[in-house]
């Protein structure tokens, strides 16, 4: 089974990688080979084939030509004459004195010799190719190249032959339809029917009947009394991108909390530059590690900065930041504490810039991933994460609608989990021996699940609706996806410690409980897939819903990918691997930061009133796409090799010096999704720059009218002129 | 569907099904777990010197690479001799108020497993050159150099553990490299990983998922020296190097080695199998052999592979020869 595996991904490969080869068997390369003999002897055999058809075809489709009365094609011709036609020849008949030159063409017998010649050519290309073909059982390298070498010719000429053929075909075509045309010719000339005139004529009025286009429209001109139409383009430029819709009007909101939330997204913005500026130099360590030999700035310590300044500087506040406009507009209401908010920034910012220093200073938190930072530094995060609770639950209990939207289900809920998983993960004063390992299963599988998925899902729920301009699919569905992610999700920690010396029954519950996220997963998908039902067009239209659909479709390729790794063998195969390192960064990237952008870009221009250049949109959105790809997927083809490696007991270091070359396509993809970031950083400031606002002619106007300015004379003057 | 319009029902019943299943899935058996497990009789505290080497590896993060678990599948073998359970962690506790407990037990292996590295690879020399750069003894690692743990000084004491550090690898500095505090902390703390012995009559787990299919196919095949290459490249390359030609003033070369190349088998299986420390100016050698439980077939492919590479061409060896010279050593090593 494990050969196999490897078999095909060796197969698969060469196209992509080349330099697999190096790291396979010999005995692969000759596999290929052999392929690509049988290939070309495939291609010579169909390339003969088709020849021969093409030729059956033209003779008897000549002899078809020459057995029908000419007379019996010309009335059908005369028949479909169309209204030009006609006019020209009622004209040729008024005036029935012009004569008519001919010119004949020759058909000549050369391209009929040369397609035999080269027929008999490549047949026997063709004999030699199967001889050839079966000498190929001997697996020699030499001997294949040889082969290889001398099938290319043939399968050059073969291709030359059906040219060539093609062409002689279509030439005596046209030679048959030319010498046809002359005798239509000669044979309308000598027409002389004044019943078929006069249908002709008559069949030229009905030809040429056609309507005037005010059929329904009426006569009068166009008027929009109700204001219907709005924001249309009245001049189309040329333009080079597709044109996207503009962000829509919205109310504008109170000045301090549109404050707070561009506080929030901007100090996000600024972590996310940072912390993947980070992470490219870290990218770069792995395919140069003696980039520098500065103790804060090495590879250990450096790589919990960037994982942390992701986690709590981007995403955390990010989402929170989105959190601030989200919870209070499904609620109908205003939010309970604009300070509260503010503090809780604050905190949360210390807490990264403290952790930051910390880590970089060697101190640390003991090992646990994604659990670095001390806890006195944590316990700023969970303040801020209690202030933030507090904020929204009071806001959503003085809501004016009569329901929660399932969007605040989802955010306070995430708020109220994840300070019950700080604590649990942090408290200092339990977790000895394996103990701390049980807990950190838990810790780093519900931090994940817990805080930015099941929030994000919430923020979701609330944009995808809202940019499509239609209620999400299915409530029960959304009920269903809820209460199923707290419960499966809450148990699967401990599939990162599977085969370990934690307690067997809590491996088996985490794999069964993988496997029972198939459920949310797939509901919450269906849900957010048939809001997008019936509506994609509008995806092609705005520069937010690209955003959102890239989250929805990670969010189910990453959870089922979760799912899969969660098995047994798939342990075997790929833990310890940076295939994890792949899934991730597809999850965290792909689902979490993919639906903060598209938040960011849906609700900053309502606050601003500015919107970002929408090219730059786009080249964030595929910069940021394909560098994922570009990353991800070398990581996942390297990590299932070296797992294999691993598995075949090869020595380790011969598994380092493999991954070699996807580490460095992973740093080329890493390269990519930073630009994205600097991208949308500049997008960002697009987008909240204060000076220079545009000034609105119109709205300036009525300004200086309100505040009694009169019209300067001279300029009054002006106008009149005009 | 009253409980999804109610603020004061939905997240109170959502939060205590949560903290429920946390209880349940992690607090429950975390102190079950703390509360049934003892240390191994045969586990050794860790010395003053191995427990500051810890807190460095802790701080460095070393954690971030290297993973401290074997699990109870075979392709884990290589890292320890039995799969790790429960009670190899018991004895580990909070590191301090402000540091959690650190088992260390990892989640990536862009470096190998260290669980049992103090029984692997020990030696001094090797650990010390290759902290200061890891690239000095194996060319294609990627692991980050640990400079700061040394000193460079022109002048040494009789106290100063020198290092002997390839020229190539001081990047043009001149001096002798010393190593720190921190270094021999380290150090201590990399030879203190050692699996503890079972007591007694406990056996331990089975290794799952053997590789059958795969120990088929090298008896079909006949031929021992590809095994005998991949061998020396996971037990032996690091020190001797890839040449065979080993690290001045650190590793003996191997190439036209007497040993090697020589008449006295006994001498050549004893040093492979129970180490070396005869010679003054290389490293001490662990013993490689028993540590990596090597049966006779592996080490005569490791004495042919090594006698007919970088020009050694000397007699070769074959199964049964070395099955008797190895029952002879293991005696005299029991003995001993």
């Amino acid at each position: 089974m494990k050969s196999k595996i490897k078999k095909h991904i060796t197969l698969g490969l060469p196209l992509l990688f080349p330099q697999i080869l190096q790291a396979q068997s010999v005995s692969a390369a000759i596999i290929t080979s052999v392929n690509i003999v049988l290939l070309s002897v495939i291609l010579i055999t169909i390339g003969i084939v088709y020849l021969y058809f093409r030729m059956r075809r033209q003779i008897s489709l000549n002899e078809k030509w020459k057995t029908i009365n000419p007379i019996n094609r010309f009335k059908v011709y005369t028949r479909e004459l169309n209204s030009k036609q006609i006019d020209q020849f009622l004209k040729l008949k008024e005036e029935s004195c012009c004569g008519m030159c001919t010119g004949k063409g020759n058909c000549s017998k050369k391209p009929a010799v040369l397609m035999l010649l080269l027929f008999l050519l490549s047949l026997n290309g063709f004999s030699q190719g199967v001889k050839e073909a079966g000498q190929s059982l001997i697996h020699q390298p030499g001997i294949l190249i040889t082969i290889v070498l001398m099938i290319l010719p043939v399968l050059a000429g073969v291709i030359f032959a059906i040219i060539k053929t093609t062409r002689a075909v279509g030439s005596i075509h046209k030679q048959n339809k030319l010498k046809e045309a002359v005798q239509f010719a000669e044979h309308l000339k000598a027409i002389d029917d004044h019943e078929l005139e006069a249908m002709l004529s008559k069949r030229k009025i009905a030809l040429d009947y056609g309507l005037v286009n005010n059929e329904l429209a009426g006569t009068e001109p166009a008027e929009d009394p109700k204001g219907i139409i709005r924001n249309a383009a009245l001049k189309h430029d040329v333009h080079f991108t597709a044109p996207k819709k503009k962000a829509s009007e919205r109310p504008a909101l109170d000045a301090d909390i549109t404050k707070l939330i561009l506080w929030y997204l901007g100090c996000a913005t600024f972590w996310l530059a940072l912390g993947t500026a980070i992470g490219e130099y870290l990218g770069i360590k792995f395919v140069s590690p003696d980039a520098d030999h500065i103790s804060w700035l090495s590879f250990g310590r450096l790589r919990p900065v960037h994982t942390n300044i992701v986690f709590w500087g981007w995403a955390s506040l990010g989402m929170i930041g989105l959190g601030y406009y989200v919870v209070p507009t499904v609620s109908n209401t205003k939010i309970y504490s604009i300070r509260w908010g503010w503090i809780a920034l604050l905190l949360t910012n210390l807490m990264v810039i403290c952790g930051t220093i910390c880590l970089m200073a060697g101190i640390n938190n003991g090992g646990g991933e994604f659990r670095e930072y001390v806890w006195p530094v944590m316990a700023l995060f969970a303040v801020a994460l209690i202030l933030t609770l507090a904020n929204f639950f009071l806001t959503v209990a003085k809501r004016t609608t009569k329901e929660i939207y399932i969007s605040n289900w989802y955010i306070i809920s995430a708020l109220i989990f994840t300070i019950i998983v700080a604590l649990t993960a942090y408290l200092p004063f339990w977790q000895n021996g394996i103990g701390e390992t049980i807990v950190q299963g838990y810790f780093m599988h519900s931090g994940v699940g817990m805080w930015f998925t099941l929030y994000t899902l919430g923020l979701l729920y609330y944009f995808i609706p809202q940019q499509i301009n239609k209620p999400i699919y299915a409530y029960s569905l959304g009920i269903l996806a809820f209460w199923t992610q707290i419960i499966f999700y809450t148990v699967i920690g401990t599939h990162h410690f599977v085969f370990s010396a934690i307690p067997w029954w809590l491996q088996t519950v985490a794999i069964v409980g993988s496997v029972g996220m198939i459920i949310p997963v797939v509901a919450a998908t269906i849900n957010f897939t048939m809001t997008f039902k019936g509506q994609w067009n509008k995806v092609a239209n705005s520069y937010t819903l690209p955003f959102f659909l890239v989250a929805v479709i990670y969010y189910f390729i990453v959870s089922m990918q979760g799912t899969a790794e969660a098995f047994k063998f798939t342990n075997l195969l790929w833990h310890f691997t940076d295939f994890t390192v792949g899934h991730a960064h597809l999850g965290f990237y792909g689902i979490i930061s993919f639906a903060i952008w598209g938040g960011i870009y849906a609700i900053v221009p309502r606050l601003t009133h500015k919107e970002a250049p929408q090219h730059m949109v786009g080249a964030h959105f595929w910069f940021a796409f394909i560098g994922l790809l570009f990353y991800a997927i070398p990581l996942s083809i390297g990590g299932t090799l070296r797992g294999l490696m691993w598995m075949e007991g090869k020595p380790f270091i011969d598994s380092v010096v493999m991954m070699f070359d996807y580490w460095l396509w992973r740093a080329i993809g890493g390269s990519l999704m930073f630009i994205s970031h600097l991208i949308f950083a500049y997008n960002f400031y697009k987008m909240t720059k204060k000076q220079e606002a545009d000034i609105d002619i119109k709205e300036e106007a009525f300004k200086q009218l309100e505040k009694g300015i009169v019209v300067q004379p001279e300029l009054a003057l002006e106008f009149k002129k005009i | 569907m009253n409980v999804f319009n109610d603020h004061k029902k939905l997240y109170p019943i959502a939060g205590l099904l949560f903290l429920t299943l946390t209880f349940f899935t992690a607090i429950l058996p975390a102190l079950q777990n703390q509360k049934n497990n003892a240390p191994l009789p045969g586990t050794k505290a860790l010395s003053g010197d191995a427990m500051q080497g810890k807190l460095i590896y802790i701080a460095e993060g070393c954690v971030g690479c290297h993973s401290q678990q074997v699990r109870n599948i075979e392709m884990d073998k290589v890292f320890g001799s039995r799969p790790g359970i429960a009670s190899d962690y018991a004895h580990i506790t909070r590191t301090s108020f402000w540091q959690n407990t650190a088992t260390l037990m990892g989640t990536e292996r862009t470096g190998p497993d260290l669980t049992d590295v103090g029984n692997r690879q020990g030696g001094k020399e090797w650990n010390l050159i290759h902290l200061f750069n890891p690239r000095a003894v194996v060319a294609q690692s990627i692991m980050p150099s640990y400079q700061w743990l040394f000193y460079i000084k022109e002048k040494t004491d009789s106290n100063d553990v020198i290092v002997n550090v390839p020229a190539k690898f001081m990047q043009g500095q001149s001096g002798k490299v010393v190593a720190k505090k921190e270094a021999l902390q380290l150090l201590a703390y990399i030879q203190s990983l050692k699996q503890s012995p079972l007591p007694g009559d406990i056996k331990p787990m089975e290794f799952l998922y053997k590789k059958e299919v795969a120990s088929k196919e090298k008896a079909g095949s006949g031929s021992t020296s590809a095994d005998g290459k991949a061998l020396y490249t996971a037990n032996c390359q690091s020190c001797h190097q890839e040449n065979g030609e080993g690290l001045k003033g650190a590793f003996p070369p191997l190439k036209g080695s007497a040993v090697v190349n020589g008449d006295n088998l006994n001498l050549y299986v004893d040093i492979i199998m129970n180490g070396y420390d005869a010679r003054a100016e290389f490293g001490v050698m662990s013993a490689v052999g028993t540590n990596m439980h090597f049966n006779e077939e592996q080490v005569a492919a490791l004495i042919n592979y090594e006698r007919s590479t970088w020009g050694n061409s000397a007699k070769k060896v074959t199964t049964e020869e070395i099955k008797k010279i190895m029952d002879f050593v293991k005696l005299s090593a029991l003995n001993n």
